[in-house]
């Protein structure tokens, strides 16, 4: 075994979770709003890929074209038709449970028009192709990618919050919703771009996802688990924090794999409690979100 | 000119019983004195599905203590499901208990593996409170699949049943069942009756407030959040009682916090009626529904959904609107005497 190519795959694998983690924290940070149903919306972008690709035979990395803002179209009505209703006043309860409620019935409905088989996406030569960095270490090039995409797309969420009319908006929604409302800002349209946002990115990696491994409808609240894990570990509101804490869990889980393959989920899920019980803002985090 | 107002008006008296209440206890007794002769009048079919029902209310009311009085809404539950029915085959079969107290002692296990899950479920919120919770169910799952001891992946079989004679256990089941679903119930009326309600009120009315008249917030929620440990540990021991062979991507699958979920919000979330009607509308549809595979479960979700949005005290809290009904009576309403 060599470590240094165990913690190399874990990072790799760590990009994943970082993408997965986005979504989760956009919508987070904006409306304090624990989308639930996270995981299994992006087991849905997944399908639509599949759908598209046995209709036209195109790489699936292509359908995130088509993919990517047919989501954020869904996360905006959603956020309108929907999840605006539960987050008027202060009662926990309806957001959990509507969310929740939204998981179930994609799950369901995944299963009924799509069967409970596993099924993948071909991206074809990329996704075997790898670089041999020495003769113990090699790099898939696909991974690698996903890591660039993850490093992208937050460094893009990042631009998007700090210098944006858009971003700006929602600073100030999370910062004070009353004072933004006064100054003109429609909280309802603010909340819905966020999740169209975050449901971009959770096409994304609901893709990437898709063509890594198999997916079935039943994967995704373990999807949303990960995405959690990386957004606690590390730290809620810091955006380099998703991508540590992504990364963490990458390293922990392929880690845990390697002593025994039983462990791997299991030793995330440790890490995860660690953090919790012995730094519960996180790696990076500051204590209020932004 | 002023009345002396002392003179006119005589103090108020807190009245803690309804009409309905009073009517209801009555009839509630007489219920569950005609269910507990069950086995000399049902069909033993009949008593299954009861079994089912019974420990679905359990674990229902134990999600609304949590959830509708507590405000901490887990999606972990399911940790105390498998931990009791875990609890039940290992103390039954390698420690030797009677299939009685190994029940009893599961839920005792189940409420201590809950003291360190709260200190650190606690740490979150809201919503991550909720995936928090989720977590540590999956955790104790993986040890549990990890176990070769318990059976790894492919689980247990409860062997000490097998001494039984059939038909008794399923009475005993049937009975323990019972207990446990209306434990659940008058457990809850009685708890939030006490000084321990009035607490949780003030905690839900607003959690800073309640903290500076002197309640102690923590301490409450932790308390609310063993006893629903204890209630649902007992209940999944029971229900493995009945099922007898365990394992754990079954025992502690995340339906069974879904399952408590619709039954209390399309009931009505925090009220001790509501997951009663809750639990006779979810095994009606279930019944209806059973030929339509997973399609039951997206229009259950839909429901609660819908409820939550547009209905947020569920189909207790339309009856209670309406006719200013209270069947348990956990308010102190002031009247004038």
């Amino acid at each position: 075994v060599t470590w240094v190519n165990v913690v190399v795959q874990g990072l790799l694998l760590g990009g994943l979770y970082a993408l997965f983690a986005t979504g989760l924290s956009l919508m987070f940070g904006v409306m304090r709003l624990v989308n639930l149903a996270h995981g299994d919306l992006s087991i849905l972008a997944a399908f639509l890929a599949l759908v598209i690709v046995d209709a036209v035979p195109v790489n699936p990395l292509w359908t995130l074209l088509v993919v990517a803002p047919l989501m954020g179209a869904v996360g905006y009505l959603l956020q309108r038709g929907l999840l605006n209703f539960t987050l008027r006043g202060t009662d926990p309860l309806p957001p959990v449970l509507v969310t929740f409620g939204l998981s179930i019935i994609l799950q369901n409905l995944l299963l009924e028009l799509f069967s409970a088989d596993s099924q993948g996406l071909d991206a074809g030569r990329i996704e075997n192709a790898s670089v041999r960095l020495s003769d113990r270490l090699a790099v898939g090039w696909f991974p690698l990618l996903t890591l660039v995409v993850a490093v992208g797309v937050l460094v893009g969420l990042q631009l998007l919050l700090r210098r944006t009319r858009l971003g700006r908006a929602f600073r100030a929604t999370s910062d004070d919703p009353e004072a933004a409302r006064l100054v003109g800002l429609d909280h309802r349209h603010v909340f819905a771009m966020a999740t169209a946002i975050a449901l971009a990115t959770v096409a994304v990696a609901g893709i990437f996802l898709g063509v890594r491994t198999t997916f079935a409808p039943s994967i995704g609240p373990t999807r949303l688990i990960f995405a959690f894990e990386a957004v606690i570990i590390g730290g809620l509101g810091s955006i380099w924090g998703t991508l540590a804490g992504g990364l963490v869990l990458g390293v922990a889980q392929t880690l845990g794999a390697q002593l025994s393959p039983g462990w791997g989920v299991l030793a995330g899920h440790l890490v995860f409690l660690a953090v919790l019980a012995f730094r519960p803002t996180g790696l990076l985090g500051r204590t209020v979100p932004a | 000119m002023t009345q002396p107002e002392q003179a006119a008006v005589a103090p108020p008296r807190v009245q803690r019983a309804t009409l309905p209440s009073r009517v209801g206890l009555v009839g509630g007794l007489a219920v569950v004195a005609v269910l507990a002769l069950g086995p000399l009048w049902a069909l033993d079919s009949v008593l299954r599905t009861l079994i089912s029902v019974f420990t679905l209310l359990a674990l229902a009311q134990m999600w609304n203590l949590l959830a509708g009085y507590a405000g901490l809404v887990s999606i972990g539950q399911q940790a105390y499901v498998g931990l009791g029915a875990y609890g039940l085959v290992f103390l039954a079969d390698t420690v030797g208990l009677p299939l009685l107290a190994a029940v009893l002692v599961a839920g005792v296990v189940g409420t201590l593996v809950a003291v360190p899950t709260a200190l650190l479920a606690f740490r979150l919120r809201g919503g991550y409170f909720a995936i928090g919770t989720w977590v540590i169910a999956e955790v104790y799952r993986l040890v549990i699949a990890n176990a070769s001891q318990l059976g790894g992946g492919s689980g247990l079989t409860l062997r000490a049943a097998s001494a039984y004679d059939r038909t008794a256990r399923l009475y005993l089941t049937y009975e323990l069942a019972l207990a446990v679903g209306t434990g659940a119930v008058a457990g809850s009326y009685l708890l939030l009756r006490r000084r321990l309600g009035l607490a949780l009120t003030a905690i839900r009315d607003g959690e800073q407030s309640a903290q500076s008249l002197g309640v102690h917030v923590y301490r409450t929620k932790f308390l609310v959040y063993l006893v629903a440990a204890f209630g649902c540990s007992l209940a999944g021991a029971v229900i493995y009682l009945h099922l007898l062979r365990v394992q754990p991507e079954a025992a502690f699958s995340v339906n069974w916090t879904a399952f408590m979920i619709f039954i209390v919000v399309i009931g009505g979330v925090g009220t001790i009626e509501g997951p009663i009607i809750g639990t006779i509308v979810f095994f009606v549809l279930q019944e209806t529904l059973a030929g339509y595979g997973a399609w039951y479960l997206v229009l259950l979700g839909a429901v609660a959904v819908l409820v939550t949005v547009a209905a947020r005290r569920g189909l207790w809290g339309l009856v209670a609107d309406r006719t200013g009904w209270s069947l348990f009576p956990v308010q102190r309403r002031l009247e004038e005497t």
